[in-house]
């Protein structure tokens, strides 16, 4: 009976579920489009490493040289910070000190986990990338594509299949990362429970649904990968 | 063209490793003429793959120059990919695109490279393929093919860029031997259509019957070359005599 009251006055009294459903749509839209800009930033950071990797041993002293030798330091550079900073600090920098005049939170958000998750969609391609035969892309250049066509035609669509189901656990785990965007007042997911916590001084009822919702969420999308993952396989001729 | 004209000139050239330690080229000079078939021979690691790969620069020279239709290409300001466009490869492991089927491996280059339309490509791949007997693969995956059709697959994907000469690094030397002659069999119908071709192989009955002119390669050296006549039946050095001796 208790437990009856207390689901109703927190989740129904004033429509206070609407906390929750409006915060789950903030968290996959910023964990949706973090994910997309982490892939963006990921493979630029990733064709630029490996292709530093691969040849910069080989390559003539010369201007393209310059360029790939200052482009992997930039890179280096963006993934030590990135990996070396928590991702709650880098949020609260984006949106008090670089973005200070915006008020767009969740384009700020956003912004924040795009460009950490990108730092570790890198190195997931990175892998992906070196594991292609050296033999594909010397087929591609023998056909006379230039560099960025046989990684844009060749390398990277292969590339991209053998880490899609990476790419799909990076979106789960940040799923879960997105929900300290409360620290920058954006109403996510968790920010709707706590809100509802201040509201009805009850912590149990709200918290256990955010738990409950993500693990749902969690549930899903893993299960959503690891058909994803057996499909690939099967496919793999 | 007439016949006689020269395609490839190769001036003294050498590609050297840890500074100069390996000299896996070590100063060739030849010339390749439109239609000829030079066949290039010698001891693993005398430097025929770091020779053929030179040709179009997927091994950059230390010294010396290419001069491919009069440009030199080792020029840093030559635009290879330009030049490799008429420089067909074909490779020891097909190299085949594995996430492409059969015919978009073969249409991609002529359709991004050469703007040609899609049907235009098409027409020109299932010409080719129809020539090497495989127009029912053409919506197949690489991986659903036999090393020998895999390998007949990757000659012509080269052929769809309509390129003036042909090179090959050891394509029969992957393949089970019962499929070596399916290969070579397109490889011939290539020479006769007059197509220029540097073959590396170890398939010395190719080089006698096909060949225009054989190079027998050691130490990164041109050590003999000549007629396959005058290779085979008529060998000078001892470098060539031993060679012969193991593998004839
Ligand atoms: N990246 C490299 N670094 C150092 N040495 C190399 C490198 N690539 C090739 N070489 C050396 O250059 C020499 C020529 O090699 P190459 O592959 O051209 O020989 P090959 O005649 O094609 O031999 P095979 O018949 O075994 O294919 C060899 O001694 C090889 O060890
Ligand atoms: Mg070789």
């Amino acid at each position: 009976m208790d437990l009856k009251r207390r689901f109703i006055s927190n989740f129904l009294t004033d429509d206070r579920w609407k906390y929750l459903w409006n915060g789950l749509g903030v968290t996959l839209k910023v964990t949706f489009f973090a994910v997309l800009l982490g892939i963006l930033l990921g493979v630029i950071i990733a064709i630029v490493r490996s292709t530093y990797e691969k040849n910069s041993s080989s390559m003539r002293m010369g201007f393209g040289k310059m360029i790939l030798v200052f482009l992997n330091f930039l890179c280096k550079v963006y993934l030590t910070i990135i990996r070396g900073t928590p991702v709650v600090v880098q949020l609260m920098i984006m949106y008090y000190v670089i973005l200070a005049s915006s008020t767009n939170k969740v384009l700020v958000a956003i912004l924040a986990f795009g460009i950490n998750s990108g730092a570790y969609v890198a190195e997931i391609f990175r892998s992906g990338i070196m594991s292609i035969d050296a033999g594909q892309f010397e087929a591609g250049r023998s056909l006379g594509f230039n560099f960025v066509q046989t990684m844009r035609y060749i390398i990277v669509p292969q590339a991209f299949k053998n880490v899609l189901p990476a790419l799909a656990n990076e979106f789960i785990v940040l799923l879960k990362e997105t929900s300290v965007a409360g620290y920058v007042a954006l109403a996510d997911l968790t920010k709707g429970g706590d809100i509802i916590r201040s509201r009805t001084y009850d912590a149990f009822m709200p918290l256990i649904g955010v738990a409950l919702i993500y693990l749902i969420l969690v549930m899903f999308f893993t299960w959503l990968v690891g058909k994803l993952e057996r499909r690939l396989r099967s496919s793999e001729r | 063209m007439s016949d006689n004209q020269t395609l490839i000139k190769v001036e003294n050239l050498q590609k050297h490793y840890n500074g100069g330690a390996i000299k896996a080229l070590d100063g060739i000079n030849t010339e390749i003429k439109q239609g000829e078939v030079v066949v290039v021979i010698g001891p693993s690691g005398s430097g025929k793959s770091t020779f053929l790969r030179c040709l179009n620069l997927l091994e950059v020279p230390t010294g010396g120059s290419i001069f491919f239709e009069g440009v030199d290409i080792t020029d840093e300001k030559t635009n290879i990919n330009i030049h490799r466009q008429k420089m067909g490869m074909v490779f020891q492991h097909f190299n085949l695109f594995p996430h492409m089927t059969i015919l978009k491996n073969m249409i991609i280059a002529p359709m991004k490279l050469r703007k040609k339309s899609e049907a235009e490509a098409t027409e020109l791949a299932m010409g080719l393929l129809r020539r090497v007997g495989l127009e029912d693969r053409a919506n197949a995956y690489p991986s659903q093919l036999s090393g020998g059709q895999k390998q007949r697959i990757a000659i012509v994907r080269a052929l769809c860029m309509e390129p003036e000469v042909m090179l090959f690094d050891e394509p029969t030397s992957a393949l089970d031997p019962e499929m070596v002659g399916e290969v070579l069999e397109v490889m011939k119908q290539l020479a006769k259509d007059n197509m220029t071709m540097v073959v590396v192989t170890h398939e010395m009955g190719f080089a006698r019957e096909v060949g225009t002119r054989v190079m027998f390669m050691a130490d990164g050296k041109q050590v003999e070359e000549g007629t396959p006549a005058e290779i085979f039946d008529n060998p000078k050095s001892d470098r060539l005599q031993t060679f012969l001796a193991k593998v004839l």
